[in-house]
């Protein structure tokens, strides 16, 4: 039994064994000389895992009795996030050597943290829930304040441990009291005892505080304060991982919780999850507009974007967790082109993020422009593009699930958040240019994230590279 | 008689002194750190009450796991403290405002 129960978590166990193997076997020989083979054996890795998850056959198996669970959603979001790990690694090494920040810890950190996302994405029970989400957190908290010398990342770090103990606070008193009146951890158990129609007031308690806990991971507004600060302060291949993965995970454990322990109470969370949907795509995208910092300004992008996505979870329906997958893995091809962009952006060999610096890009560099103008249209959810059927899946989510308000709320944010994004796109190509030109730094690893990233909005479009078969296939695995 | 009740409403307490502490304080971060440890303090009390209440020992295995977690979130806590105060010279948390949120 024990042999079968281990054999399922082979992925997650390679990967702790080789990230604690590569920290001692970089501490015991060349420390920082070794940093950029280690990220790229770390990319290579995770491709692997992501390659051997998803060809795995369907069906759901449980281990440890009930703890982990593996099911079509836990490899989906598995691969999703372990494909967008590997990308966030290649975009950053180049990066960091040039800014003599690439030591060893960086990439273990992050298969540390990436260990931690596969263990929540597959938890089948509260305790595995909060041990996967700490191995997680305990790892970013690390990496947001990796640039040691620097006042602004070490005080990210500190704002983003201390707002996210205490959500982890408020998700386990949640947890526990869930534990009193379920008398069980287990998500079987708890959806046992929720049972149809209206759980009891302690359930009901606790399964609040768990959720602004996770609202708290997934930056959803009223509990998005620390995003902007931490995706400010910390080194740019870091907020690049922060608004990746991280999300993925999040947002996956958040359907698991709410789906697989709470699927008989829909309608008890579902007006919860519908507001905290609505208050993040709005105050994502108004706040968005006064920022001149562009890292500050794609934090309350991933507010909007997040928004979006718990639309599609407030739907309640297997369609629902469908869009929200669906729209992930848009976001998150998105983003790594952008923040690719991003980390490109330099003067000097200095790192610019000033949105104004941008002014007359295009004249310099018109297919790095271009690029980007297409992966903003994008990001703003304009018709040719990916990010606009994203936001289609969801809104026809929330409209078919009853949520009609929702919906109308969405196609609003979305007018007012095309504004920001296309303030950049007006810099790029008709802004009046004073000063010095930014240039674009960076390796063709760099270069490469971008056009592709593009490429795969413009592409993507014929068929979605078929990730809608997959995603259906994980919200029906998960959705009773 | 000593009932559940009694143990959950301190739990309760504690908890709220916790949450409390963490936006009330402006002095210090360290008090920022003692109010997280009480939080998960008052988790640990309820999850032993309801296992005593359930006869049952998952609670009491979520609280060493929680207990074991809590310390190294407080190690990673203080190791960020440390390199904080060697860049700005202060612990203090009004100091904490390079960047506006």
């Amino acid at each position: 039994m024990t042999a079968q129960d281990l054999a399922l978590l082979t992925p997650e166990i390679v990967l702790a064994v080789y990230s604690i193997a590569a920290l001692l076997g970089a501490v015991y020989t060349a420390k920082d000389a070794l940093a950029p083979q280690i990220t790229w054996a770390t990319a290579a890795v995770f491709v692997g895992l992501a390659a051997w998850i998803a060809t795995r056959g369907p069906g759901a198996e449980e281990a440890f009795g009930g703890l982990v669970v593996v099911d079509g959603f836990s490899r989906f979001a598995k691969a999703a996030l372990l494909l967008s790990a590997a990308a966030v690694l290649a975009i950053s090494q180049d990066y960091m050597t040039r800014r003599g920040l690439l030591r060893f810890e960086y990439p273990l950190l992050v298969a540390l943290s990436v260990v931690g996302m596969m263990v929540m994405v597959s938890a089948g029970d509260l305790m595995s829930l909060y041990l996967g989400l700490e191995l997680q957190s305990l790892a970013l908290y690390v990496l947001a304040a990796f640039r040691r010398d620097s006042a602004k990342s070490t005080e990210a770090g500190l704002k983003y441990f201390i707002l996210g103990a205490l959500s982890s606070g408020l998700l386990l008193y949640g947890a526990s009291l869930v534990y009193g009146y379920a008398g069980t951890t287990l998500f079987t158990g708890i959806f046992a005892a929720a049972g149809d129609g209206r759980a009891e007031i302690g359930l009901l308690i606790g399964l609040v505080l768990v959720a602004s806990g996770l609202a708290f991971k997934v930056s959803a507004v009223p509990f998005h304060m620390w995003t902007p600060d931490v995706y400010e302060g910390a080194p740019t291949p870091v907020t690049a991982f922060l608004s990746t993965a991280p999300k993925i995970a999040a947002m996956a454990l958040f359907a698991r919780v709410l789906h697989d322990a709470f699927g008989g109470v829909v309608a008890d969370w579902q007006q919860v999850v519908a507001v905290l949907a609505l208050l993040s795509m709005f105050v994502g995208s108004i706040a968005a507009i006064g920022q001149t910092n562009i890292k500050r300004l794609m934090a309350y992008s991933s507010i909007a974007h997040m928004g979006y996505a718990l639309m599609g979870l407030a739907a309640g329906t297997a369609f629902g967790v469908q869009a929200m997958l669906v729209y992930l893995a848009i976001y998150v091809a998105m983003s790594v082109g952008t923040f690719a962009f991003i980390l490109s952006m330099e003067r000097g060999g200095a790192p610019v993020v000033e949105i104004g610096a941008l002014r007359m890009y295009a004249r310099h560099q018109p297919g790095r422009a271009m690029a980007m103008l297409v992966l903003l249209f994008s990001l703003a959810g304009v018709p040719p593009f990916l990010g606009f059927f994203a936001k289609l899946y969801v809104l026809r989510a929330a409209y078919e699930g009853g949520l009609i308000w929702l919906a109308v709320g969405g196609v609003l944010a979305s007018v007012i958040g095309a504004y920001y994004y296309l303030r950049i796109v007006y810099f790029m190509y008709f802004g009046e240019e004073r000063g010095e030109p930014v240039e674009a730094g960076g390796g063709v690893v760099l270069w490469g994230a971008l056009m592709a990233s593009a490429a795969v909005m413009l592409v993507g479009i014929v068929n979605l590279f078929g990730i809608e078969g997959a995603a259906a296939a994980a919200a029906t695995a998960l959705v009773r | 008689m000593i009932g559940l009740e009694h143990y959950l409403t301190v739990a309760a307490a504690l908890f709220v002194i916790g949450i409390f502490g963490l936006f009330l304080n402006r002095k210090n971060v360290i008090i920022l750190l003692m109010s997280v440890e009480i939080i998960l303090l008052s988790v640990n009390i309820n999850l032993v009450a309801f296992s005593w209440y359930h006869g049952d020992l998952v609670g009491q295995i979520f609280t060493l796991f929680v207990l074991t977690v809590a310390a190294a979130e407080a190690a990673i806590g203080l190791a960020i403290l440390v390199v904080f105060f060697r860049n700005r010279g202060t612990i203090a948390v009004e100091d904490v405002n390079m960047m506006k949120g």
